[in-house]
Parts: C-alpha cells; sequence; structure tokens
C-alpha cells in the first residue's frame, strides 16, 4: 500500500513536465527535431570530429568541424586523403575504378554515379572497401593514449630520478594511491601474491584506458565526447585480451574444471562440461557489454535529458532539462570511475581464478 | 509499432528484476558491514562482484529483447 502511494507521488512529479507541453500546440509550422537522429550521430563514429553549429546572419546553417585523415586500402593501393573531400556525402573520391561515398558516416565503393542500393530491408548492399581510417573515435582514442602516455612518463621519470621511496609530490600524489590501491586491493586480492607483478601492468593499463577514454568522451566539447568506450569494438578488444589473459595463463585445476569438473557423478559431469565450456566466453562477453552498456546509456540519457527542450520546443522545461542533465552528469563522473575499476576488478578476479594455486 | 512497445515492456521488466536483486545485494552488504566494519572492504568486493553477475543478466537480456525488437 505504501509503495502504491510513493507512486502516485512520484507520477505526481512528473505533472509539472506535462503542463509545459502546452505551448508547443501554438508552433506547429517550425521543423521537427529528430532526437533520436541526433543521439545515434552522437554517440556514432564520425569521419570529422565536429565542434560547432550555428545559424549565421544570413539564415544559413554553418557546420564548423575538423576533417580527419581517411585511409583507404583498395585494390592493391592505398589511399589517404582528408574526410572534408567528401564534402559531407555530396562527393564522390576515386579510387582505382570505383568511387567512394561517405553515407550516413559509412564508406562504400559505388559506380561513378554514386549509386546506393538497397536490400529489402533498407539495408545497403554497396560492398566497403578495407578501411583504416582515423575517425572521431580513433582520434579520441589516440588523444587519451597521448594524455595517458604524458602522465605517466613525466611520474616514472619522477620516480628513476628520485627513487621509489622518495616522499611522492605534484603528479604523483595522484597516481601513486591510485596505482597503489589497484595492485594491493584489487589485484592483490584476487591474483596470488608470486603472481601479481605478471598481471599488473596489463590490469594497471586497462583501468588509467578505461577512466581516461570515459572522462575524455564526458567532456561536451571539441577534443571530447566522443563515445569511445561506449563503442562495441573497443570494449571487445579490451575484453579479449582478458579472455587470452585468462586462457593463456589458466593452470592445470582451470582446465581441469572446465574439462572435468572433479567431484561429480559422470552424469552430471557431461551435463556440466558444456556450461563451463560456454561460461569461458560469457564472462568476457558480459565485460564487453557491460562497458558499452553503461557508457554508451549514460551518453543517451544526458542528450534525452537536454533534448526534451527541443522537443516540447519550450524555454520553461529549459530549467528542470538542465538540471536533470547535470544530475546524471555528475553521475556519469562516478561512473567513468566505477565502470573502470570493475572491469579491472573483473578481469582480475577471471585471471585469478585460472592462474592461482588450489588451496 | 507493436513490437517496439512489448519490447519496451520486457526492457521494463528486466530492469526492475535486476534492480531488485542488486538492491537486495546493497541491503545485505550494508547490514554486513555495520555488523563487522573491519572487514567491509572484502564485503564491498564481494558485493560488487555478484551485482556484476546480476548485471551481467541483465545485459544479456537487454542485448535479446534490443536484437528481436
Amino acid at each position: 500500500m505504501r509503495a502504491l502511494k510513493n507512486l502516485v507521488f512520484l507520477l505526481l512529479f512528473f505533472v509539472p513536465v506535462l503542463a509545459f507541453a502546452a505551448p508547443e500546440e501554438t508552433k506547429e509550422d517550425a521543423p521537427e527535431f529528430d532526437v533520436t537522429g541526433m543521439i545515434m550521430h552522437h554517440i556514432g563514429d564520425a569521419y570529422d570530429f565536429h565542434i560547432i553549429s550555428f545559424t549565421n546572419g544570413r539564415g544559413e546553417k554553418v557546420h564548423v568541424s575538423l576533417p580527419l585523415p581517411v585511409i583507404i586500402w583498395h585494390e592493391g593501393h592505398l589511399q589517404i586523403f582528408m574526410s572534408s573531400r567528401f564534402q559531407g556525402g555530396a562527393a564522390l573520391v576515386a579510387a582505382g575504378d570505383d568511387y567512394l561515398k561517405l553515407y550516413h558516416e559509412k564508406v562504400y565503393l559505388t559506380d561513378a554515379e554514386g549509386t546506393i542500393y538497397y536490400d529489402d530491408a533498407h539495408q545497403v548492399l554497396n560492398p566497403k572497401p578495407l578501411n583504416l581510417s582515423i575517425t572521431k573515435n580513433v582520434a579520441s582514442m589516440l588523444l587519451a593514449s597521448l594524455l595517458l602516455a604524458m602522465v605517466f612518463i613525466s611520474v616514472a621519470r619522477v620516480y628513476a630520478k628520485r627513487g621509489g621511496l622518495s616522499v611522492p609530490k605534484g603528479l604523483q600524489l595522484a597516481i601513486e594511491p591510485v596505482v597503489l590501491y589497484i595492485r594491493d586491493d584489487i589485484v592483490g586480492a584476487q591474483i596470488d601474491k608470486d603472481k601479481v607483478n605478471k598481471f599488473l601492468p596489463f590490469l594497471l593499463t586497462v583501468f588509467f584506458f578505461i577512466w581516461f577514454n570515459n572522462m575524455l568522451g564526458l567532456i561536451p566539447f571539441f577534443p571530447g565526447g566522443a563515445n569511445m568506450s561506449g563503442n562495441i569494438s573497443f570494449t571487445l578488444t579490451l575484453a579479449v585480451f582478458t579472455f587470452f589473459a585468462t586462457n593463456l595463463f589458466g593452470s592445470r585445476h582451470y582446465w581441469k574444471e572446465i574439462l572435468w569438473p572433479p567431484g561429480a557423478p559422470v552424469y552430471v559431469k557431461l551435463f556440466l562440461i558444456p556450461i563451463e565450456f560456454i561460461g569461458m566466453f560469457t564472462k568476457p562477453f558480459a565485460l564487453m557489454l557491460r562497458l558499452f552498456a553503461n557508457i554508451t546509456a549514460g551518453h543517451i540519457i544526458v542528450l534525452s535529458l537536454t533534448s526534451i527542450i527541443f522537443v516540447l520546443q519550450s524555454i520553461y522545461v529549459a530549467p528542470l532539462s538542465v538540471l536533470l542533465s547535470l544530475m546524471i552528469f555528475s553521475l556519469e563522473f562516478l561512473v567513468a570511475l566505477l565502470q573502470a575499476y570493475i572491469f579491472t576488478l573483473l578481469s582480475a578476479l577471471f585471471i585469478g581464478l585460472a592462474v592461482n594455486e588450489h588451496h | 509499432m507493436e513490437g517496439m512497445s512489448l519490447t519496451v515492456i520486457g526492457l521494463g521488466i528486466i530492469v526492475l528484476g535486476a534492480s531488485l536483486g542488486i538492491g537486495r545485494i546493497g541491503q545485505a552488504a550494508m547490514e554486513a558491514m555495520a555488523r563487522q566494519p573491519e572487514i567491509s572492504s572484502k564485503i564491498q568486493t564481494a558485493m560488487i562482484v555478484i551485482a556484476a553477475l546480476i548485471e551481467g543478466a541483465a545485459l544479456f537480456a537487454i542485448v535479446v529483447a534490443w536484437l528481436k525488437g
């Protein structure tokens, strides 16, 4: 009964939102705002780094963006050019006998007219070339790597100069406690003491790389804002690393648990083997999905809350919308750290389960 | 459109189940920490691992719902 009352109260909180929706009907001539398209564009990859869009004095829409290099390998030729040559999809670029066309942020091979073929489900049928381009996500990842290298090389230099046991100062003060926490409380608690140093470099790299990428993704303007750690290929690569670290260094006991689980009757064993075998793959698969889903969901929520203003086309929702966005935004700073922590902790746990001596 | 709304209801049920489970874990962990504060870091690790397992199951379901819907 109390739960029902709480639910009613919760619904009452949304009444003001509905009230604000009223003025929308007076603006029927205004172009409809495509929320899904905008959000999908923001969380997807792109061939240029969008900086700002505005309407100039003559009422024309101006998009300012940084073109990024497109690298295509087609029919034995390497082609490198800036993405501005596509002119946002309007122009074709010759590649051997074929032409390259930018269509919905993807590069396809077409004929000289740039025809795009579809199947019944409106999927593009044109073939794609081997594409090694520096896209927005790749540029953001390179920036994060550069930042990581700058921070850690400068800290490592100080340790080399002043000795590992000196009193930390400057950037050391920020980095040392985090590294020690990961070594002692995350990795040290899951992996045997004599094997910690073998896996610590990988796990530290994973932690800081995910964290830096998450934080860069949260910066809402130019050098940040790419949805890098919310890209499934990125999280897939990290999860594959964990998969190999787990299975390549797995002990005899680990493989025995999978291939012939001890302490069970034979018919249970036959039942357990496929489950254990699938479990080998579901663990990294869940790692991949968790990071992808959490970061992408964060981006989508912030963008949706901001677009309430444009959907309702009313300035009166702006305070509510900005307040909610800010709340979720500050939560996302926590999530950025938490997801890096959970990825590292679970990787350490899986590696620990595989490599630890049987007690 | 009908498939879409069914998917959304399914997603709601998935999230409801996962949040109930994670809520119970959080409650149990808080109580355990209050009783034995000296091992709270161990409890915290175990709490996060179990929450991650539930989250994993929920994510699988969400992805399936998403692909089917």
